[in-house]
């Protein structure tokens, strides 16, 4: 049987984990979740829907907010008593560090972020580095493996048939230890004028080739036009031209939006780390040999300080403003 | 204030990586190497707290002799000694790295007040060596932080996960892993990199252990278009991405 943690927030699921569900459907047909508290118990009909066969909830009285490390104890308490061969989780921040806990916990190894798993004596994975730039194959020397899925790895798919998962409280067991992080607060992130860079459907994006905070004005004005928001570079959060949040990137925010315009960006890997995944790349740069173009679908040639405003100007014009 | 940093030496790329003909490593003959920016804001968060608070900021490596570069550019910033355990370049997995930085760790007589780390490497991202530090050393640990308060013993830190904003609460000492973004780091100073070059290094000899998780080959990730279509030259091409954007759903 295979285990896997579903992430939820107060419960409602993180739909990145319904990847982790479709990676395990695909090694095995036993496949069972669970959730970290008992608030987690209203993703039953969903984590059904793809498949497991079983939700296990793990309950105690201190379990209602985000810990990680008692998360692990939880898990680690769960696995002592279901003996799974493998305990997956989705490649988040939140997955990579909860299996990291569980796994420390247990003295075993962890893989993070993979992309495909093959059981065996040593079990195999192919797994990330370098923000997916590279790919390692990698031995796995444990019985229980314990492992993340590349998130973008893998799409979501809903298993065959009426499927159902039976609900299973699990008490755990915490120590003081366990517990001295405590959540003081939460809240939602509140991008520009309310559309957060992870979600945003459109994103305008500048490098080093805007040449200064000023220059982003034009940026904003076209995102506004697109009902989108604004990104950048690193080396444009590191000369504190644009806040970090704006950032895209292998140490910033990845994103996929529908158009992903890239101007005056010259394509380092650890930038295209974070837009890859945008269904649609503009490059709007004055060196036709920049690295980027092998990653756009589109690009103009030309000095971005000339081609947004006219591209602004003729949206503009199309919608009659 | 004791403040430790651990960093990790990786090499540097622009556009890809080049492999070495048997793929089991990176070609590095003609890179740069550096830390990860998250590492960096480690060791500038580090600086700051003990230009506040006094004490001492450590930095603490697992890597090859030739790390000394990225301990003494770091030291340059303000750390006032610096740690090397070394290999003989090789790759170590998560499991015996974590052990022999701890091992380190313990060999001090310094209790640390504040253990700082990337939230994760920028080569291997395991997102797990501070994880396996912290429970070795009974620490509590907070991954992720993207900005920190410390006050009278306790820490108070923002944290990023997917898109909820947290703001977490750990005692001291405590293990303290950051994100890109968490400061500007400075450059260093020429003054500070002629101080640097006197600053104490220790050289330590790990124990070797065999990996756990072993790493066997390495390959380059496919690159995923065919590269762009060129629109044109400068404003004279909008007309044709506006086509473009139309075709795409994004205008009406
Ligand atoms: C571990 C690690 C993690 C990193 N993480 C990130 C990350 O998350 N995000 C990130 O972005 N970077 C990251 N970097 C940095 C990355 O390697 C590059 O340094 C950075 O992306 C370069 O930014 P840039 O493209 O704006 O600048 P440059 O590389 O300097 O490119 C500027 C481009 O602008 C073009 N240009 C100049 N003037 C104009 C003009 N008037 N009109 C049009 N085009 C013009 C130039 O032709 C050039 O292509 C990371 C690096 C490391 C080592
Ligand atoms: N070889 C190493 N030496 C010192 N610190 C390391 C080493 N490898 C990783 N770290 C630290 O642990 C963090 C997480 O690494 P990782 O688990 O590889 O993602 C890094 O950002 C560093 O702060």
């Amino acid at each position: 049987m295979i285990l896997v943690l579903i992430d939820h927030d107060l419960g409602e699921i993180d739909p990145l984990s319904l990847r982790a569900l479709t990676a395990a459907r695909k090694l095995s047909e036993e496949v069972e979740a669970v959730v970290i508290g008992e608030a987690g118990r209203s993703v039953a009909d969903i984590v059904g829907n793809y498949g497991a066969k079983v939700l296990h909830v793990a309950t105690h009285a201190e379990l209602t907010d985000y810990t990680p490390a008692a998360s692990g104890r939880a898990l680690v308490q769960l696995i002592e008593k279901l003996a799974p061969q493998a305990l997956l989780a989705v490649g988040s921040p939140r997955g990579n560090e909860q299996l990291a806990h569980v796994a420390t916990m247990m003295d075993l190894p962890m893989a993070s972020e993979c992309s495909e798993i093959t059981f065996g004596k040593p079990h195999s994975v192919v797994r990330a580095r370098w923000a997916a730039n590279l790919f390692e194959d990698a031995l796995v020397h444990s019985d229980l493996l314990i492992a993340t899925v590349l998130a973008f790895s893998v799409e979501p798919e809903l298993a065959p048939g009426e499927t159902k998962a039976k609900v299973e409280v699990f008490m755990v067991e915490l120590s003081s230890a366990d517990l001295r992080v405590k959540v003081l607060s939460r809240g939602g992130d509140t991008g520009r004028g309310g559309v957060t860079l992870a979600d945003a459907k459109v994103i305008v994006s500048g490098g080093r080739g805007v040449g200064g905070p000023e220059g982003f004005a034009a940026l904003e004005e076209l995102a506004d036009l697109l009902e989108g928001t604004v990104g950048c570079s690193r080396v444009v959060t590191s000369a504190g031209w644009r806040p970090h949040a704006e950032q895209v990137g292998q140490t910033g925010t990845k994103v996929a939006p529908d158009l992903y315009i890239a101007a005056g960006i010259s394509g380092a890997m650890q930038h295209i780390a974070g837009c890859k995944n945008s269904k649609n790349i503009v490059v709007i740069n004055t060196d036709p040999e920049a690295p980027i173009m092998a990653y756009a679908d589109y690009a103009i040639i030309g000095d971005l300080h000339q081609v947004i405003p006219a591209l602004t100007a003729a949206i503009k014009e199309m919608k009659g403003k | 204030m004791n403040v430790l940093v651990c960093l990790k030496r990786v090499p540097l790329a622009g556009s890809t990586f080049l492999l070495t003909p048997d793929s089991t490593e990176i070609d590095t003959k003609h890179l740069g190497f550096g830390i990860s920016p998250h590492e960096e804001n480690a060791v500038e968060a580090g600086v700051q707290l003990i230009e506040q608070m006094g004490g001492a900021l450590t930095l603490l490596t697992l890597g090859p002799t030739e790390a000394e570069e990225q301990l003494r550019s770091q030291l340059a910033i303000g750390a006032s000694r610096a740690i090397l355990v070394e290999t003989e370049g090789e790759d170590w997995d998560p499991q015996a790295t974590a052990a022999a930085l701890v091992e380190a760790i313990k060999a001090e007589e310094t209790q640390f007040d504040l253990l700082l780390f990337g939230a994760e490497s920028a080569d291997s991202a395991g997102y797990q060596i501070h994880i396996r530090i912290a429970h070795a050393l009974g620490l509590p640990i907070v991954t992720n932080v993207k900005s920190m308060k410390i006050a009278n013993g306790i820490a108070e830190c923002e944290r990023v996960a997917g898109t909820s904003r947290e703001i977490y609460q750990t005692p001291l000492p405590a293990v303290i892993t950051v994100r890109d973004g968490l400061n500007i780091p400075r450059y260093p100073s020429v003054p500070g990199r002629i101080q640097a070059r006197k600053k104490p290094i220790d050289h330590k000899k790990p124990t070797p252990r065999v990996p756990k998780l072993e790493k066997v080959s390495l390959s380059i990730a496919p690159s995923n278009t065919a590269g762009a279509q060129i629109l044109g030259k400068g404003a004279e091409a909008v007309p044709a991405l506006v086509e473009v954007l139309k075709a795409i759903g994004i205008l009406a």
